[in-house]
């Protein structure tokens, strides 16, 4: 073992004095990866034993102790299609407006950001109260797919604008600079080129958001409802897989197993949209931009 | 050789090429122009009468205003934070502070070229067209035909007519920097501001750059800011000097380079341009 330096050590690389500090570090590191992993194993060890096309594809019977998943499935996407039908352009919008169209140290940026970072740190349970009220009783929505993907949106909001901001803010300032002495239109200069330059930033912020948003029952709980039949319209009530695997281990006596089993379902679902959006950010915006 | 001699052959056409066109150029002058940034001023009244179709080079030290007067020039400044700009630019008979001065066509007229190379992250020959298309060029044969002309005009067709489908981040620093003029001629601009162009590059790309500029004299009225006296020498008929007097800078010295470089007037030039200071 040689130090940084090419010294060579006593064989640990590291000198006494180091290693404690050294050891508390990798400890700490070391159990939250374990926390993960165990909690990882656990889900797989319970449920991987469940899953079957059948499962994917059957409606829930006996309160779901048997039976599937698959109008909870639908519900869940569909939920997950409003949120980001909505967000996205309202969040690509504000992101654009507090970097190209203000100052970062004006007041209403400011106070923009200010009340963007303070509504990321809310519960579910007051969006969730929130989207009741509003959505579901103010707009008269009910308790349906339509109220619970608003109120999601609502919560995916402040980390979609704050990332896709930052991720403008990133595009180097040349860019600008040179646009304006070719006489390009502030429209022409945001969407061809530094929309390219901020794609990264917006498809962490969407999947982070989307991420937390899956996971958060409370919200959903009262806004689009329990009902676990296959949804026939976007204001009919659907259950989200959160929601499934709350009902199915706080409230159904025997059906630790279908939750372990959707847990499972949810945590793979996770999984794809993370590695699908960074295949989007790293090779199919930038390829399709640079190369028509 | 038989490169060399096409080359000088090419070179000698244009010469008369240029001189045509440069008979359309109008004069840029300058009266009592200063720049401030909030309450400092980078330089302050610049009087400054620049002829049409000739190679003018701003010369001094860091942080003697020259990349600002530049950016004076076509109203760039004015994107700065707190930037503010007073006094006249004119050209021909135009103030182009007058608040009818259409922006758009006053940055077209003045094309601009910055110190490091920055192309947009598009293919090369979207760099080329995407500002085109955004002026009216729509069709695709004349498009086309444009992207040919200029990418010859700065040089860089051979070297890229295979790939012009590529990103143009790809080509290597010279390219790019000759991609950017090649994007800026395109416009047909009649003044070009030059920022300093050669001096993110290597020696052998730094010299292609400084030929090419070479070649678009008469063709074009150019102003470039250069740190490298030597380069200000061979291509530039006038020298403006720069220099920063009580923190602001000013211009101490304008004239035919020559007379600049062998009887300066201001004994500052003297000493800057013989390395004694600066």
């Amino acid at each position: 073992m040689r130090d940084v330096l090419g010294r060579k050590g006593n064989g640990t690389g590291v000198s006494k004095r180091e290693r404690l500090p050294k050891f508390i570090v990798w400890s700490a590191a070391i159990l939250v990866s374990a926390v993960f992993f165990l909690i990882l194993s656990n889900i797989v060890w319970h449920g991987i034993g469940q899953i079957s096309w059948e499962f994917i594809t059957s409606a829930p019977e006996n309160a779901g102790r048997a039976g599937g998943i698959g109008p909870i499935l639908v519900s869940t996407g569909l939920i997950l299609g409003v949120s980001v039908a909505v967000a996205l352009p309202i969040g690509l919008g504000t992101a654009i407006l507090l970097s190209e169209f203000t100052r970062r140290d004006s007041i209403f940026g400011r106070m923009v950001r200010r009340s963007l970072d303070i509504l990321a740190g809310v519960p579910s349970i007051v969006f969730g109260l929130f989207g009741f009220v509003f959505f579901s009783n103010l707009l008269g929505l009910g308790f349906s797919i339509l109220s619970g993907g608003l109120t999601l949106a609502c919560m995916v909001l402040p980390i979609l604008i704050r990332s896709t901001e930052e991720g403008f803010r990133s595009a180097p300032g040349e860019y600008r600079m040179s646009a304006e002495a070719l006489g390009l239109s502030k429209t022409t200069t945001i969407f061809r080129i530094l929309l390219p330059a901020a794609a990264p930033g917006l498809a962490v912020g969407l999947i982070l958001g989307i991420g937390r948003a899956m996971a958060k029952t409370a919200a959903l709980l009262y806004t689009s409802g329990y009902v676990d039949r296959m949804p026939t319209s976007l204001l009919d009530s659907g259950r989200a897989l959160s929601t499934h695997i709350f009902d199915l281990s706080m409230n159904v006596a025997g059906g630790n197993d279908k939750a372990y089993a959707s847990a499972l379902v949810l945590v793979s679902v996770l999984v794809v949209i993370n590695i699908i959006s960074f295949y989007i950010a790293n090779n199919w915006l930038r390829r399709r931009i640079m190369t028509i | 050789m038989n490169v060399l001699l096409n080359r000088s052959g090419a070179i000698y056409e244009r010469a008369h090429e240029n001189e045509d066109r440069g008979r359309s150029l109008s004069c840029i002058s300058t009266r009592d122009l200063s720049l401030y940034y909030g309450t400092k001023a980078a330089f302050k009244g610049v009087n400054l009468s620049i002829k049409p179709g000739s190679i003018t080079a701003v010369v001094g030290p860091s942080g003697c205003g020259k990349s600002s007067f530049l950016l004076s020039l076509n109203r760039l400044a004015e994107l700065i934070p707190g930037c503010r700009v007073k006094g006249i630019v004119q050209i021909g008979e135009h103030d182009i502070f007058d608040p009818d001065t259409d922006l758009t066509s006053l940055r077209l007229s003045m094309g601009m070229i910055f110190q490091k190379p920055n192309p947009f992250p598009l293919s090369i020959k979207e760099n080329i067209t995407l500002p085109l298309k955004e002026h009216g060029t729509v069709g695709k044969n004349e498009l086309d035909a444009r992207v040919e002309n200029v990418l010859k005009e700065v040089g860089l067709w051979d070297e890229v007519r295979d790939r012009l489908h590529t990103p143009a981040l790809s080509l290597s620093g010279g390219q790019q920097q000759r991609l950017c003029f090649a994007r800026t001629l395109a416009l047909e601009p009649k003044v070009l501001l030059l920022d300093e162009p050669c001096s993110a590059l290597d020696p052998l790309s730094s010299s292609i750059v400084e030929d090419l500029i070479t070649e678009l004299r008469g063709k074009y009225t150019i102003i470039i800011v250069t740190h490298n006296l030597p380069q200000a020498r061979r291509i530039a008929d006038y020298i403006a000097f720069f220099w920063v007097r009580d923190n602001v800078g000013t211009l101490i010295e304008y004239g035919a380079t020559e007379q600049v470089f062998n009887e300066p007037e201001n004994e500052l030039t003297e000493a800057y341009i013989k390395g004694i200071r600066g």
